[in-house]
């Protein structure tokens, strides 16, 4: 018989490193240097406080540079990094390096300051992980603990077991493989969480539950 | 007094159980605050709210105040302007009198607790004991940190490093140190009498006896009468306005009647207002909480256009009543405000007119900036998160990896 499914939750203490940027120079080399769950964490912050917002802001460093330094090009180039195409911190944090290396040398050391008090702040988080009480047999009990769990348990499930913790795949995509659902297991590993919010991804993912758990 | 779990209706059943779930790790283990007055002040108004509450959850919590004579709180307050930034003068020999009386205190005050929880800087040289006690020691900063006067913040920055942690409201306080620094944001309690849900009829009793029309629309700042509030520039951004838009003013404040900067900015106020019959000037008496809730749940758009804040949680109250808001990027504003998707924020009196406009024009937009906002409040800003915070915190303390199963 397969496992049940347990629901794990997260939540996250967030730190400073007292380390900020004022250009894209010092954005770059802060990039480079500070601790990975830095990177995580800029990456996703929006996600987690703004879980709410349609369409979703990008990443923390797109949004400095688009809305501080006024650089729209490099904003949406940074924007637009595909986290959802990453398996691990240390190949999105490439990414955002060789984006930021480029637009330095396109730039030939023309380096803007924003005003004082905007500045970049680095910050990074602890995550701890407990189990709720939540346990799924089935595809209906797992439809109806997606109603009713926290979102920082579906959060945790979808975005931080696939690229924090290197699982290469969603906690719920493995589980469903695991009983049998191997295609509504497909259908969930297909979608970009990333372009969709927190509450309107519990909505998608209890409707596709819904479809199969009818069939 | 307000148990735990009459927050699980606003914050969500699941944040509750959360906190139990956390409260349970700490079994065992004790907590205890120290700060400088049991009474007055923003951390003595904090902890008051939040130790019944972790009592509620099971935490061992307990509470004391250090002892000081008038020259010791001379001195704390030349420390508190001096990291405020401003420029005073302060002795080798005050200093050694400010490190004795901390000695002495660490006599009396030190219990026998797992964690000493240390606010703000009167107490700050307690964590000398840290070599000869041990435990676990975190300094807590509640003030506003911009731009501490390098001598004083050398001087403290000696005693910051022997703590375990040092925790800040908002990231522009951080500064290189040698010691793990978190960021707890602070709250507002959603059942407090400035921020529970009222009745229009109540509503609308508090804006008649100010005379305040509820027909036509309501732009309120809510602050004490600071320069640092901008009020005058409040006023000029309003007759910008008013040139295209009708609306009335409502300028909404405490403040000590024996402070005379306070008295002059009144009156500067009311010179720019020029008897304007739509610019309500309301100098409220301590204890208005409930008449604020009214006036911010009658605005149709609220601002917070100070020069400098601390944290400038008024905004986090308009925007838990889902209004929108205009407030300038300063202090902990734009960790409140998303731009354009959870409020506005501005940098000068014309963009806060021009806003203003925008929103009285275009109220499907306001009220989405509302929505929004209120969601952003209730996901990060109200005391439930905050005691989510320094459960985490008291828990980080025994666990050194980033990732951590409990």
């Amino acid at each position: 018989m397969a496992e049940r499914f347990r629901f794990y939750t997260r939540l996250n203490l967030v730190e400073l490193l007292g380390r900020q940027a004022k250009n894209v120079a010092e954005l770059l080399q802060g990039v480079r240097q500070v601790p990975g769950s830095s990177i995580y964490y800029h990456t996703h912050r929006f996600l987690q406080q703004h879980h709410y917002l349609s369409p979703e802001p990008p990443n923390d460093f797109a949004f400095w540079v688009t809305n501080s330094l006024g650089v729209d090009v490099l904003g949406e180039r940074l924007a637009s990094v595909d986290t959802c195409k990453f398996r691990s911190i240390r190949s999105l944090r490439e990414k955002f390096i060789e984006t930021l290396e480029s637009y330095v040398r396109e730039q030939n050391s023309r380096n803007t300051d924003c005003q004082g008090g905007e500045e970049f702040h680095f910050m990074s988080c602890r995550t701890f992980i407990l189990p709720t009480s939540y346990e799924a047999q089935n595809l209906k009990e797992f439809r109806e603990i997606l109603e009713r769990v926290s979102i920082s348990s579906i959060y945790f499930h979808i975005f931080e077991a696939r690229l924090r913790l290197e699982r290469g795949e969603n906690d719920f995509s493995n589980w469903l493989e695991e009983i049998g659902q191997k295609k509504l297991a497909r259908e969930i590993s297909r979608l970009d969480p990333y372009t969709i919010t927190l509450e309107g991804l519990r909505k998608d993912l209890i409707r596709r539950v819904s479809q199969y758990d009818k069939d | 007094m307000t148990k735990i779990d009459e927050y699980a209706p606003i914050a969500g059943k699941s944040t509750v159980e959360e906190l139990f779930l956390l409260a349970k790790r700490l079994k065992g283990k004790t907590v205890q605050n120290i700060n400088s007055t049991a009474v007055g002040g923003g951390v003595a108004e904090i902890l008051v709210r939040m130790l019944p509450l972790l009592r509620d959850l099971g935490v061992n919590v307990r509470w004391d105040v250090i002892k000081g004579n008038e020259r010791f709180f001379h001195i704390t307050k030349k420390l508190h302007n001096a990291l405020h930034g401003v420029e005073v003068s302060i002795g080798r020999e005050e200093l050694e009198y400010f490190v004795d009386v901390n000695r002495e205190n660490a006599k009396e005050v030190l219990s026998d607790v797992d964690i000493h929880f240390i606010h703000d800087p009167q107490p700050i040289a307690l964590v000398e004991e840290k070599a000869r006690a041990g435990r676990k020691w975190i300094w807590r900063c509640h003030i506003d940190f911009t731009d501490p006067k390098k001598d004083v913040w050398e001087f403290l920055k000696s005693y910051i490093e022997g703590y375990d942690c040092a925790v800040f409201s908002a990231p522009a306080f951080s500064r290189p140190l040698a010691i793990r620094q978190v960021l707890i944001s602070p709250s507002i309690d959603p059942l407090s009498d400035k921020n529970k849900e009222l009745s229009d009829e109540r509503i609308n009793s508090v804006c008649e006896r100010f005379k305040i029309n509820r027909e036509r629309p309501i732009i309120t700042q809510i602050s004490r009468f600071d320069y640092l509030k901008d009020p005058v520039g409040v006023i000029q951004a309003y007759k910008m306005v008013k040139e295209h838009v009708d609306c009335q003013l409502v300028l909404a404040g405490g403040g000590a009647t024996d402070d005379p900067e306070g008295m002059k900015v009144l009156d500067d106020v009311r010179k720019e207002a020029e008897n304007d019959p739509d610019i309500f000037i309301l100098f409220l008496p301590p204890g208005s909480d409930v008449e604020i809730n009214a006036l911010q749940r009658a605005s149709n758009i609220v601002l917070q256009k100070s020069l400098k804040e601390g944290f400038g949680l008024t905004v986090a109250e308009a925007l838990w009543k889902e209004k929108p808001v205009v407030a300038s990027a300063v202090g902990g504003i734009p960790l409140q405000i998303a731009h354009k998707y959870s409020g506005i924020l501005t940098h000068s009196i014309e963009g806060t007119a021009y806003w203003i406009k925008q929103l009285l024009n275009e109220p499907e937009y306001a009220k989405r900036l509302g929505t929004n906002g209120k969601q952003h409040i209730q996901g990060n800003f109200l005391i439930t998160r905050h005691i989510r915070d320094y459960l985490l915190l008291f828990l980080s303390l025994y666990e050194q990896k980033d990732i951590i199963y409990l």
